[in-house]
């Protein structure tokens, strides 16, 4: 019974109180804000505890981390696009390097054809000139003889002709005529 | 008794300001500094996703990081990045604690809006303690650092001669006003917002207007996440302001 009335007092007592203040703001009930202040004091040392422990160092270092990496991957391309770009300087330069051998080889091989082409001209031509200046000689010696044979065969048919005629006719004399008259002609 | 109890019932249904009372988690009806209410609960929640997010999500250390981790590195740089713009990177070294607010406040806003929670940043006992903190370490690392010289930030040198008395009393007011406005503009935010909804919630129960209430329900929220990042985000940039005018008095 007694403890009946006293919960029922305490009931009252809530009863009123919640009546006391039915639209009142919950924020200015001043008896909270001790249980409110500690509970935050609390919060707030627990959670700077945790950042500036553990959380806060690990996102730096890995934000860290990652920009170094970043920072030597960029490098590591730059060199590699250095190397690159050397690799293709060296490619032109061997490229350049084998035309101008080849050019050179070229130029070689065309001063040699050109140096043999030269030496058998000028051998053809020596035996051009050696091979006509016999048929030359071979012509003029024909000739010589042609002419020797033409007096011979005019001496020889004059006589011939002159005996056939029935005289008798001297060999010289007839040479004579016969040359008087070659000249003559 | 039957009526009264109905009554009241009823008017717990619709009263909007219910929500922000304290009470203790395990029974009993009086309030101690020390007792375990909805406002430990809720304090510890906050704390526990701090936890998961900051040091739960960034446990791998990953380079290429994971979804949660993304969001702890982007909180990081989100403050670190306001700290260095706002009051220089000399400032850096308080970097921690403006980050213990910061994540502090958004995690409570955002816990707040979650069904049935207990919002502890709609609090003046609570906004206020942080911005009394915020106000007294200001004040005093101001005189640490600059001595005297701290108090040039009261005198505008840049003003003519016969305004600067003038304007000193004027700098003076609104400098001890910044902790009131600092704590206020939060709390009363969050405590607005809340009700708000509360009372939309409310007209619910009329089958009528419960359509447009629900959509308006609907409509408050999306605004109240907004809100609960916007006045974390001011009270974070307002911590910076003011720290910087302690470190660097001389406007």
């Amino acid at each position: 019974m007694a403890t009946d009335a006293t919960e029922a007092a305490h009931g009252a007592a809530t009863a009123a109180h919640a009546a006391a203040e039915p639209t009142g703001m919950p924020q200015l009930d001043f008896t909270t804000f001790p249980n409110q202040i500690f509970w935050l004091v609390i919060a707030l040392v627990v959670i700077y505890l945790m950042l500036s422990r553990v959380a806060l160092p690990r996102i730096a270092g890995v934000l860290a981390d990652r920009q170094g990496s970043i920072t030597n991957d960029i490098a590591k391309a730059e060199e590699l696009k250095l190397k690159a770009k050397e690799a293709e300087e060296a490619y032109n330069q061997a490229l350049a390097d084998a035309r101008a051998e080849a050019q050179k080889i070229i130029a070689k091989a065309k001063e040699e054809i050109q140096a043999d082409l030269d030496d058998a001209i000028e051998k053809a031509d020596a035996e051009i000139a050696a091979r006509s200046a016999e048929s030359e000689k071979a012509i003029n010696e024909i000739r010589e003889g042609a002419l020797e044979s033409v007096t011979e065969v005019a001496r020889d048919t004059a006589f011939e002709i002159v005996a056939a005629l029935g005289q008798q006719a001297d060999a010289k004399t007839v040479a004579d005529a016969v040359d008087s008259r070659l000249k003559g002609s | 008794m039957a009526t009264e109890e109905h009554s009241e019932g009823a008017g717990r249904a619709i009263d909007p300001m219910d929500q922000f009372i304290v009470k203790p988690l395990f029974g009993g009806d009086t309030v101690h500094w020390y007792t375990p209410t909805n406002v430990t609960l809720w304090m510890a929640i906050t704390v526990l996703v701090i936890f998961l997010l900051l040091i739960v999500g960034t446990r791998g250390r990953a380079t290429i990081p994971s979804r949660v981790q993304s969001i702890a590195e982007l909180a990081y740089g989100f403050v670190h990045k306001m700290v260095e713009d706002v009051t220089g990177k000399d400032a850096l070294k308080y970097f921690p604690y403006i980050m213990t607010l910061f994540m502090f406040i958004v995690f409570s806003n955002f816990m707040g809006l979650l069904p049935l929670a207990f919002t502890t940043t709609s609090h003046i006992a609570v906004t206020a303690t942080l911005a009394l903190a915020v106000f007294l370490s200001v004040t005093i690392l101001g005189f640490v650092k600059n001595g005297a010289k701290f108090l040039g930030l009261f005198w505008v040198s840049a003003a003519p001669l016969a305004l600067r008395p003038i304007l000193a009393v004027i700098e003076l007011i609104s400098y001890f006003v910044r902790p009131v406005s600092h704590s206020v503009r939060l709390m009363g935010n969050m405590m607005a917002g809340h009700a708000v909804i509360k009372v939309f919630a409310g007209f619910a129960a009329v089958a009528v207007i419960s359509p447009v209430s629900v959509l308006a329900v609907t409509a408050m929220y999306g605004l109240e996440v907004l809100v609960a990042f916007i006045q974390a985000y001011v009270f974070t940039i307002l911590t910076c302001v003011y720290l910087r005018d302690a470190l660097h008095p001389s406007h």
